[in-house]
């Protein structure tokens, strides 16, 4: 079947939209870092990461990185006016005592009661961990940004996850390539979909049974190609 | 009361075989690599010390700094939150031939576990790893309603440390995101050895703006240009 589905951007878009001005936000590596390009005009959000920054910016041009100024992907970054350093137990303060508004983290799976699968997919190779089991565990709203399936077509959002836990009933929010779903005790509600794509369609690639409220909203991004 | 040492072959002299090492840094911010070299160098003329348990967010990068460590065969364990890296063939051919163990910590526990036992508490409870793997055969309580793991304290023997200034009494500045878990380490480790880029008389440092005081540490040696680990990565040094 091949249906049409939003762009990374497009999905790290839509996760920015609802990311409120002034709040404190940590985003994961990979496609979550995108929701920072986002950020809705007159709003401003204040970027954590976990190795001791408040208040980064973009990259720094090639050539003018300092490496001792990096973020939690070993990435160089730039400080905004206003930005902040601290040690490790002080950052995981920030994550645990629930002082951050929002993180938006990857995906393996999500299931219907909001359990997180997003470390390892089996006990092969070398496991890591980082910060996401802290994560799931401090902010405020903690939201996914995914395909809404797997490279080879199989549903990301299930009725259980198989992969090992992250953490467990800690999502609040998916957004994925198709839709926007909420977890609201122990099942997926459907908020926004993709206006192309039929609910049963939606309802075909998605591993556990989607509620419908009266009102579903369209899912529109703008073109960001 | 001056605290200061004159090489980082003095500095790391003392530490023994099977010690636990607690070494500053995220990725190459904040990897105190005289002092790691030296350390290796050490072992490499004298076969001491081996062993070891390193603590670090990571576990090396490259085949320089901690991989070398690892390399050179002086490190039995690594206790850490996420042992990959943009080049981490030293843990990763040690790991998959069962030659190193791992202590996989999720990265707030490991901060907090090292900062609990600078301050003398020997178990805490969080959230954090509740029913995944990682909490397995670990103390469960619910407090208000909500289930949360034990974990322990996380001593050291030692930690080596970098900083930006440091006086001769040890109190410390950091630069940047080097910050990282270096102060923590400071407090949780018997003997704390800091490289700085300057050390400077007591009183030169505003003590408004210490970060770490000297009581966390004991010996500071003075490295002018420090070398910066990811830069030795990106153009492919090697120790």
């Amino acid at each position: 079947m091949s249906v049409p589905k939003l762009t990374s951007a497009q999905v790290a878009w839509r996760a920015a939209q609802d990311i409120e001005d002034g709040a404190y936000v940590n985003l994961g590596i990979g496609l979550p870092e995108l929701v920072a390009r986002f950020q809705p005009e007159g709003r401003q959000a204040v970027f954590h990461t976990e190795n001791g920054v408040l208040g980064f910016g973009e990259a720094p041009a090639t050539g003018e990185e300092d490496w001792d100024l990096i973020n939690a992907g070993k990435k160089a970054i730039t400080l905004k006016p206003g930005a902040s350093f601290f040690h490790h137990a002080d950052s995981f303060a920030m994550v645990r005592g629930g002082h951050l508004d929002v993180a938006i983290l990857g995906a393996y799976q999500v299931a219907q009661n909001g359990d997180l699968a997003n470390w390892r997919v089996g006990s092969k190779g070398v496991p890591a961990v980082g910060g996401a089991m802290d994560l799931v565990h401090g902010a405020k709203r903690v939201a996914v940004v995914t395909d809404h399936v797997t490279k080879d077509g199989k549903p990301k959002l299930v009725e259980e996850c198989t992969f090992p836990l992250t953490g467990k009933e800690c999502i609040g929010r998916v957004y994925t390539s198709l839709a926007v779903i909420d977890v609201v005790d122990g099942r997926f509600v459907l908020r926004e979909k993709l206006p192309e794509i039929t609910l049963e369609d939606l309802q075909s690639l998605t591993g556990a049974g989607l509620a419908t409220p009266d009102h579903v909203g369209d899912l529109v991004a703008p073109d960001l190609s | 009361m001056d605290k200061t040492v004159s090489s980082p072959e003095q500095a790391v002299a003392g530490i023994e075989n099977g010690a636990v090492l607690m070494i500053g840094g995220f990725g190459g911010s904040g990897a105190p690599v005289e002092l790691i070299h030296a350390l290796v160098g050490r072992y490499v003329a004298t076969g001491s010390p081996t062993d070891l348990t390193v603590v670090n967010n990571n576990a090396g990068n490259g085949r320089v700094g901690i991989a070398a460590m690892i390399d050179a065969g002086m490190v039995a364990k690594m206790v850490c939150s996420f042992p990959r890296s943009s080049d981490p063939r030293a843990f990763t051919e040690k790991y998959l031939a069962d030659e190193i163990g791992l202590e996989l910590v999720p990265q707030g526990t490991l901060a907090e576990r090292i900062r609990a036992a600078g301050a003398g508490i020997p178990a805490f409870y969080t959230p954090t790893s509740y029913g995944t793997e990682l909490a397995e055969g670990k103390p469960v309580a619910e407090f208000d309603g909500k289930k949360y793991v034990q974990e322990r304290w996380l001593q050291a023997d030692v930690a080596i440390i970098k900083a930006e200034l440091a006086d001769t009494h040890g109190n410390l500045t950091y630069r940047h995101a080097a910050r990282n878990f270096s102060p923590l380490m400071c407090m949780a480790a018997g003997v704390s050895i800091v490289q700085a880029r300057k050390v400077v008389a007591p009183g030169e440092i505003d003590p408004e703006h210490v970060v770490t005081p000297g009581i966390f540490v004991d010996a500071v040696l003075e490295v002018p240009k420090p070398l910066q680990e990811e830069e030795l990565i990106r153009s492919g040094e090697a120790y």
